[in-house]
């Protein structure tokens, strides 16, 4: 709480560094992400993606596995997702939708689990894997939405799919999304396997120590790659939700980004996966927010990208936050410094 | 020491020594000659494509490597560095606009470097220092640097003069295959060719070199005979910033001529990519950034061509699918090890 606290003050130094009012600015933020109904839908959209794309990367982190790949997990997902969605007809919503979320997820994961099996059966770095195929991905839904699967209805040019059948949309209760009430049940499914499951426990022992793990009679390889296709299945639920649910379809370049945030709202959150959901709450409201911040203070969107990424840092450096709260170091307090094993994940 | 592909590397590999031939560098002493006659092979055939494929393969290794070696110098250290795409973008942006405000392109690099500096700085301040997590410490880097170059962005800020311009080295550039290829380069990519050089000379070689190693391998060990580990760390890590910083005065002032939004486009990252294929060193970095340039300038050659009938967002895939082949591969045939004590801070006791 401090370090958002902390992250909101330094922002409002720059904003008014920039000659700009501050309590205008941040009260037209909160307003634009919360002021009414409208307001609250935008941020719960804004917030599932990232809620989704947190878990994709804190999940991997309780194996020791950084996954960097949640952006093209996300749009595999999100493409194959509005594939099914307007590809097939005349089936009941009962069937279609689920079918629609399922081969987003299974896409996802079947993404993920690339970098894990690479990763259990040649120890090629997940880092390395995972960045590769967020460009692999980008070219191949490119090419889907170009290509075999481009909307060629009226004079059509722009690389994107079809709007998806009715029977293939995710609804909207009023303010409240669907989408997110799936979001929230993710956050706590994954909490419930990691904590309560035998499966949760062998994740965390190989992220704990590797060497122990596999002494204790763990498949370390079987957990790596499993792990990746679980954070994979995340990512590609989300991108799936935002094409079925958001956009209504899937359109080359329009979720480029999306994916990275999840590293931000995993470290947040401290890779705990309920906090995921305050988190990508906190920055789905400063995303949903900044237009109208933008149109009534005239201060740049962008500011929020600065303001997390301070609030990362405080999140990141808890010495810090003391040193500027003159908090006295107490010996018997619990070392929170938030780690993810040994560098690379080895 | 890997020599990997790469024309000019066979003449590298051939100076570090030829003693001790491992079948490792007969591969790559092989590989190197196979691929110095295809392209021969293909400069006979059509010589002017081939050097629009060199120029470009050469273009794109620069910043490549540069971020690379800013890579390398902190990983020996025992510091991973993720920011590089930060480092990048933030100093392209300071380079750019400072050379735009004050018409003097000399002084738009020394204002990347310097950006780089600092940023190398605030890393080493997070990681070294404050014993932050590392690829914590390094996505900050690089959410700040998208958030505050987006933020004080200026839309309408032009160069307002070329960006830098080819020089030709006396008759070298005149020579065939490699002549305009590495020889009719803008400077800055003499800059980072010279570099390369000395860094690996450094690197393997000097006190200073072994002593990095020490720090990554064993913190400990190097502190008891009296290395001081966090003053090297700090060092190298915000040493290292600046060719990271001079890797984003190249986007901006030499290979692309302006700023735009998020212009790194992940080749930070890519650098990552390179320095683990190279092996941690530079001149096998550069063999790895020439064989991605390769992919890219090829890819872009394939698309001015309607030679062969392929997507372009095919090609596009190419250098990526190649590098989790080859990754994966280099995994199967004899594990990298990484630096012992790469990502765990170092505490005095």
């Amino acid at each position: 709480m401090a370090s958002v606290v902390l992250g909101l003050l330094l922002g409002a130094v720059l904003i008014a560094v920039q000659g700009h009012s501050v309590s205008s600015a941040y009260s037209a933020l909160v307003l634009g992400g919360a002021g009414d109904a409208d307001a609250l839908l935008r941020t719960l959209q804004k917030a599932t993606p990232l809620v989704f794309g947190g878990l994709a990367v804190a999940f991997a982190f309780k194996a020791g596995l950084f996954n960097i790949g949640g952006q093209g997990q996300l749009l595999v997902g999100a493409a194959f997702a509005a594939g099914v969605g307007f590809g097939l007809e005349g089936v009941p919503l009962v069937v279609h939708l689920p079918l629609a979320l399922l081969v987003g997820a299974a896409a996802g994961a079947a993404w993920g689990a690339i970098a894990g099996v690479l990763k259990a059966t040649s120890g090629a770095h997940e880092v390395i894997v995972t960045i590769m195929l967020n460009f692999v991905a980008g070219n191949l839904t490119d090419w889907l939405a170009a290509n075999p699967w481009q909307d060629r209805s009226g004079s059509n040019i722009i690389a994107r799919t079809p709007l998806v059948q009715p029977s293939a949309e995710i609804p909207t209760w009023g303010w409240l999304p669907a989408g997110f009430v799936l979001a929230v049940i993710a956050a706590f499914a994954c909490w419930f396997i990691l904590e309560r499951t035998t499966y949760g426990f062998e994740v965390r022992s190989v992220g704990a120590n590797r060497h122990a793990a596999r002494y204790a009679g763990i498949s370390v390889g079987c957990i790596m790659a499993s792990t990746m296709a679980v954070a994979g299945l995340l990512a590609g639920l989300g991108g799936a939700i935002e094409s079925l649910g958001v956009d209504g379809r899937f359109e080359a370049g329009v979720n480029v980004g999306l994916g990275f945030e999840g590293i931000t709202i995993a470290l947040l959150a401290r890779t705990n996966p309920i906090a995921v959901i305050p988190a990508g709450l906190l920055v789905g409201l400063m995303e949903a927010g900044a237009a109208k911040m933008q149109f009534e203070s005239g201060v740049a969107p962008e500011i929020i990208d600065v303001i997390q990424a301070l609030i990362l840092l405080f999140v990141a450096a808890p010495l810090i936050v003391r040193w500027l709260l003159r908090l006295r170091d107490r010996p018997d307090a619990p070392d929170r410094r938030l780690t993810l094993g040994a560098g690379w994940g080895r | 020491m890997t020599a990997g592909a790469g024309p000019d590397l066979a003449t590298a590999s051939g100076v570090a020594g030829v003693r001790g031939w491992s079948p490792q560098r007969m591969w790559s002493v092989a590989g190197a000659v196979v691929l110095v006659a295809c392209v021969w092979g293909f400069y006979a055939w059509d010589g002017a494509q081939t050097t629009a494929v060199l120029g470009g393969t050469v273009r794109a290794a620069t910043l490549l490597v540069l971020g690379a070696m800013c890579g390398m110098i902190g990983e020996r250290s025992g510091i991973v560095n993720i920011g590089i795409e930060g480092q990048f973008l933030m100093s392209a942006f300071t380079a750019f606009t400072v050379a735009s405000m004050s018409g003097s392109l000399f002084l738009g690099v020394v204002a990347g470097v310097s950006t780089g500096l600092a940023m190398g700085w605030m890393l080493a301040a997070m990681s070294v220092g404050l014993r932050t997590d590392q690829i914590i410490a390094g996505t900050v880097l690089n959410i700040a640097a998208l958030g505050l170059t987006s933020f004080f962005y200026d839309r309408g800020r032009s160069l307002g003069q070329p960006k830098y311009q080819s020089i030709e080295l006396g008759p070298l550039a005149d020579l065939p295959v490699v002549g305009t290829a590495l020889f009719n380069r803008p400077p800055l990519t003499y800059l980072a060719l010279v570099l390369v050089v000395v860094l690996h000379v450094l690197l393997l070689r000097s006190v200073w070199g072994m002593r990095t190693t020490a720090i990554g391998e064993h913190p400990g060990a190097a502190a008891t005979v009296g290395i001081d580990v966090i003053r090297l760390r700090y060092w190298n890590v915000t040493l290292a910033g600046g060719l990271a910083g001079l890797g984003g005065a190249y986007l901006a002032l030499e290979s692309v001529g302006t700023f735009t939004r998020a212009m790194s486009g992940g080749r930070g990252f890519l650098a990552l990519a390179v320095m683990i294929f190279g092996r941690r060193t530079p001149l096998g970095a550069y063999a790895a950034a020439l064989f991605f340039g390769f992919t890219t300038a090829l890819q872009g050659q394939f698309q001015l061509n309607d030679t062969f009938d392929i997507p372009a967002q095919f090609v596009g895939m190419l250098p990526f699918v190649v590098t989790i082949i080859v990754v994966a591969a280099a995994g199967l045939f004899g594990r990298m090890r990484d630096p012992a004590a790469l990502g765990q801070p170092y505490e005095v006791r």
